[in-house]
């Protein structure tokens, strides 16, 4: 990529940022246009990503498409280049690109169907979006929090006033959690610019910067907690299931497809590759927190009656295996923490899509009230079936690729650990076949006859959710290539 | 000529602003005195004022980089500038954003747009001395002007109760100024700034104790001005009574004249005794954001609920004077800027509300949303700012603020003020809750501001938007002022 593709960069949270401001001013009755526009602008963020991830050369430097704007400089507490408008994607980046760009695209379609203020809905799910896209891309440190926090913003609105059950105590709970990590980061963001003492937030120069040893032990765990409670890290994660039950579907998908990623993302981003020593010494302690999240969610999802509340810590595990990859600190086990970062976006933004295309016509999500919906939503049900098999990694599919990578990753640096990780594969198959068996095959309950098959909108967006599915899974080349030598550039002690 | 010899320089024209601000006044009251003779409309008195406050605003531009004093009691600088422009702007808005409120439920409209330009000329002289008598009359100009406007409310038993409480304390914290400044006077020798910094970097050690306490008292009676814990128990009372655009205007300007003395005082003359000082101010902060902001929590009255958070506010400026130096003092300005641009986006959008509906209570606010979403937007936004929310002024002048305060080695303070800062959201919410997630209780029906409502909230708006994005200018304005404040 050229410095001339920084452009498709902006772009990429420009559109949607644009987007919001031309809805606030269109009339919220003109229905078509809003529909029409938010068309258009899901089609272009989708291109725009499809070519950030393809232009990506893989052979290149690590960081592509660098582009910097001075925005604030030598004033006051900024020296030179002291805040930039700069982005620049890796590999790992790229990936996470087109993972919001796949799910904005589905999310836009599926979102459609909301009668209730859509206008507005739309005008906060997109600079939601936009600030998902400008933190992927973002290398100023100044701008990346800022973005950051923008993504988490309009979540609290979005669930209070579009979502279901317990939607305000789901959204406040949220808001208040990822904002309390927030402190954190904020505070590892002050010290480190302070300990710099460069005036500038340029995040190259903080990736080069070498910190005090001492100082990164200190600090690499308010960043690891910090964007980790937006991740979902084991204990921080209560949020999620009551956050996602709460959500409307487009923002559940989302926040779990995207967002959650966004955590893991500031963990390599502000984490490792800002205090690489400090990752070291600290990895041991997310092997722990990962695989004890993995087994956690996976049990409490055995537990769930609730479709959306299986679906919620089915994340909360599945986010285990992302922290349990990325403590390994080998360069397997880091693939498959980003592979899964993709996969799991995908796989669970689809999840929710479709839970959400039932829940609009029954208004009930509980397992032991369905049974045969397959033979009453047979697309609807082939959809689920390919999510539920990609999650608990059937080989063919996303899931199975970034398992197996974080698996061969753990069992090489820790084995036992590594059994316990195929162990909650296990029970994830568990749940998910016994909720396949108890609700989608038997006896059709004819309480639930009246249920339609799901919306054309809500087809195509499936169709683009589990076709990225089924591509991973078959030939997952083209994301190996980008992810791996930008990991190799980010941790310079990582073991083969 | 002064008693050591030296040529005084009496130029007048330096004054012209303060001097336009109070003609204007005395004509507004002039006037009205012959209201029914003249045939006065509505708008008369302020247009005048307005006129009044541009002309001084352009003359003020004109001192822009000059670097000068009147009779060695008066400088003008940047310093002096940055705050001429920024407290004009203020009142300038209260009244474009206010009159329809003012000409209905305030008594004897005359005196309050006098008095409210008298004021606007005390809070600039405040920012203006070099000498602490001149200082403390300045002080005095404002808080006289102010205790009067507070118990102008019509038909509101509040107004005078306020009025009463916030004459009686404020009476006692000039006292307790006043006796601080004439320890300073004993201890330095002079009531001229640079004097004082000389004496005192000269060395105190036979009046440590005197020094000691006569800051303590300079502390409390600075801080009652800006309503800083534990002397700010008349705050919520005055800002409930108040009419509500003199409550906006005891949050913006009457703050930020308080702010802008400390500021003169704590990096001029009494920098050299930085560490008599710094661990009180360190107290007082920690004490004002905390308190301030808890106390927040659980107001039902949006009037007391900004009174909390501004008190909460003004603990995070505190810490600025904490870390004093070029680097901090240059963000705490350019966060007061923001926060005076988002804190009146807020106040103006409550007073097109109560004009609308005579309503304070923030359960009145319910369904906004629907019966006036570009009013709901406009305290969303504000609410969001004042929390410190990205793409919106608070975000930006806090992260520069606080980042100067770590940079001055007290990054403690500032994860007490993150955490505070995030409290603060939470009742925020509350609002915004109202807003956007209840139906409206009485008539639904849509409702309009009228234009000049929509002038000021929009311009306000528009203005905490830019800033979060681009503080580049203000920023800038911000770095030279507080050169000149250390030179």
């Amino acid at each position: 990529m050229t410095e001339s593709d920084g452009y498709v960069l902006l772009a990429l949270f420009l559109v949607p940022l644009g987007t919001a401001l031309l809805l606030m001013l269109t009339p919220s009755r003109e229905r078509t246009a809003i529909i029409g526009l938010t068309g258009l602008a899901s089609l272009a963020m989708f291109a725009l990503s499809v070519y950030t991830f393809v232009a990506y050369s893989f052979n290149g430097d690590q960081f592509q498409a660098v582009l910097a704007f001075t925005w604030m400089q030598n004033v006051g507490v900024l020296g030179d280049k002291g805040i930039q408008l700069k982005v620049g994607v890796d590999g790992i980046a790229a990936s996470m690109v087109l993972l919001t760009g796949i799910v904005i695209l589905a999310g836009t379609w599926v979102s459609w169907k909301i009668e209730d203020r859509l206008k507005d809905f739309f005008i906060l799910l997109y600079i939601l979006v936009a600030g998902v896209f400008g933190t992927f891309v973002m290398l100023d440190l100044f701008f990346w929090f800022l973005l950051y926090e923008t993504a988490l913003l309009p979540m609290y609105l979005l669930i209070a006033v579009w979502g279901s059950t317990r939607k305000e105590y789901g959204a406040m709970k949220l808001m208040m959690m990822l904002l309390a990590g927030s402190i954190l980061i904020f505070t590892a963001i002050f010290a480190m610019y302070t300990e710099l003492g460069a005036g500038s937030f340029d995040m190259e120069l903080f990736f080069a910067a070498n910190f005090d040893e001492d100082f990164q032990k200190i600090f690499f765990p308010m960043i690891l907690v910090g964007c980790g409670t937006l991740g979902a890290i084991f204990p921080f994660h209560s949020w999620s299931p009551d956050g996602h039950a709460a959500a409307p579907t487009a923002v559940s998908m989302l926040h779990a497809g995207v967002l959650m990623k966004l955590g893991a993302f500031g963990v390599i981003r502000l984490g490792f590759q800002m205090m690489p020593e400090g990752g070291e010494f600290w990895a041991p302690a997310m092997i722990v927190v990962g695989i004890v999240a993995a087994l956690y969610g996976a049990v409490s999802a055995l537990r769930q009656t609730d479709l959306k509340l299986m679906t919620g810590f089915s994340s909360v595990s599945h986010m285990g295996y992302v922290f349990l990859g990325l403590g390994t600190m080998n360069v397997i086990g880091w693939n498959g923490a980003v592979l899964q970062m993709f996969a799991h976006g995908v796989m669970t933004a689809l999840f929710f899509l479709l839970i959400g295309g039932m829940y609009d016509q029954s208004h009930d999500r509980e397992i032991p009230h369905f049974s045969g919906l397959a033979k009453q939503m047979p697309i609807w049900s082939i959809f689920f079936v390919i999510a539920g098999l990609a999650s608990l990694g059937l080989p063919g599919l996303s899931g199975f690729v970034a398992e197996v990578h974080i698996f061969i990753g753990t069992f090489r640096s820790y084995p036992i650990v590594g059994g316990l990780a195929v162990l909650t594969a296990a029970i994830t198959a568990t749940y998910l076949l016994r909720m396949f068996a108890q609700a989608f095959f038997g006896q059709p309950n004819p309480q639930w006859g009246g249920l339609n098959e799901i919306t054309w909108g809500e087809r195509a967006g499936a169709t683009v959710l589990a076709g990225s599915i089924v591509l991973l899974g078959l030939w997952p080349a083209p994301w190996i290539d980008r992810i791996s030598p930008s990991i190799i550039d980010v941790i310079p002690g990582v073991t083969l | 000529m002064d008693v050591l010899g030296n040529e005084l320089n009496f130029q007048y024209e330096l004054l012209l602003p303060e001097i336009v601000l109070a003609v204007t006044a005395m004509l507004i009251v002039g006037l009205d005195a012959f209201r029914t003779e003249l045939n006065l409309g509505r708008r008369t008195l302020p247009g005048l004022a307005i006129l009044g406050l541009v002309i001084a605003g352009g003359l003020s531009l004109t001192w822009i980089d000059s670097d000068t004093d009147f009779a060695r009691l008066i400088t003008i600088d940047n310093f002096t500038t940055f705050f001429r422009l920024l407290f004009i702007a203020t009142a300038l808005v209260i009244i474009v954003g206010s009159w329809e409120y003012i000409e209905r439920y305030v008594a004897h409209n005359a005196e309050f747009y006098g008095l409210l330009l008298l004021s606007t000329a005390g809070a600039i002289y405040m920012a203006a001395a070099r000498d602490l008598l001149t200082a403390y009359l300045a002080l005095e100009v404002l808080s006289f002007s102010l205790y009067t406007i507070v118990s102008l409310a019509r038909n509101d038993q509040r107004s005078g109760e306020a009025a009463l409480k916030y004459v009686l304390l404020g009476g006692v914290a000039s006292a307790m100024l006043l006796y601080g400044l004439s320890l300073l006077y004993g201890v330095a020798g002079s009531t001229q700034y640079p004097e004082i910094a000389a004496a005192l970097s000269a060395g105190v050690e036979d009046v440590e104790l005197p020094l000691l306490l006569g800051l303590v008292l300079i502390v409390g009676g600075l801080g009652f001005k800006a309503s800083a814990v534990p002397f700010h128990m008349y705050a919520p009372d005055a800002y409930e009574g108040a009419p509500l655009p003199v409550t906006a205007y005891l949050s913006a300007t009457s703050k930020a004249a308080a702010m802008a003395l400390f500021l003169r005082w704590f990096a001029g003359p009494l920098l050299p005794a930085i560490d008599d000082w710094q661990w009180m101010i360190a107290v007082v902060a920690v004490a004002t954001m905390v308190l301030g902001n808890l106390v927040a929590l659980q107001q039902r009255n949006i009037k007391r609920l900004l009174a909390y958070s501004s008190i909460g506010q003004v603990g995070f400026m505190l810490m600025a004077i904490v870390t004093i130096s070029e680097v901090s003092a240059s963000a705490l300005l350019l966060h007061m800027g923001g926060y005076l641009v988002t804190n009146l986006a807020v106040f103006m959008a409550v007073i097109a509300f109560y004009n609308q509906t005579q309503k304070e209570d923030i359960v009145e606010f319910r369904g906004l949303a629907q019966t006036n979403p570009f009013l709901a937007l406009v305290m969303t936004a504000g609410l969001f700012s004042l929390a410190g929310m990205p793409l919106l002024a608070g975000f930006l002048t806090k992260f520069i603020l606080f980042q100067s305060v770590v940079d001055g080695g007290y990054t403690w303070l500032v994860m007490i003020a993150l955490i505070m800062s995030t409290v603060s959201l939470y009742y925020y919410l509350q609002v915004v809750k109202q807003m956007y997630l209840y139906e409206p209780s009485g008539n639904p029906a849509r409702w309009r501001l009228s234009p000049t409502g929509y002038l000021a909230t929009g311009v306000l708006l528009v203005a905490t938007v830019v800033l979060g994005i681009y503080a580049s200018p203000l920023y800038t304005a911000a770095d030279r002022a507080t050169v000149a404040l250390f030179s």
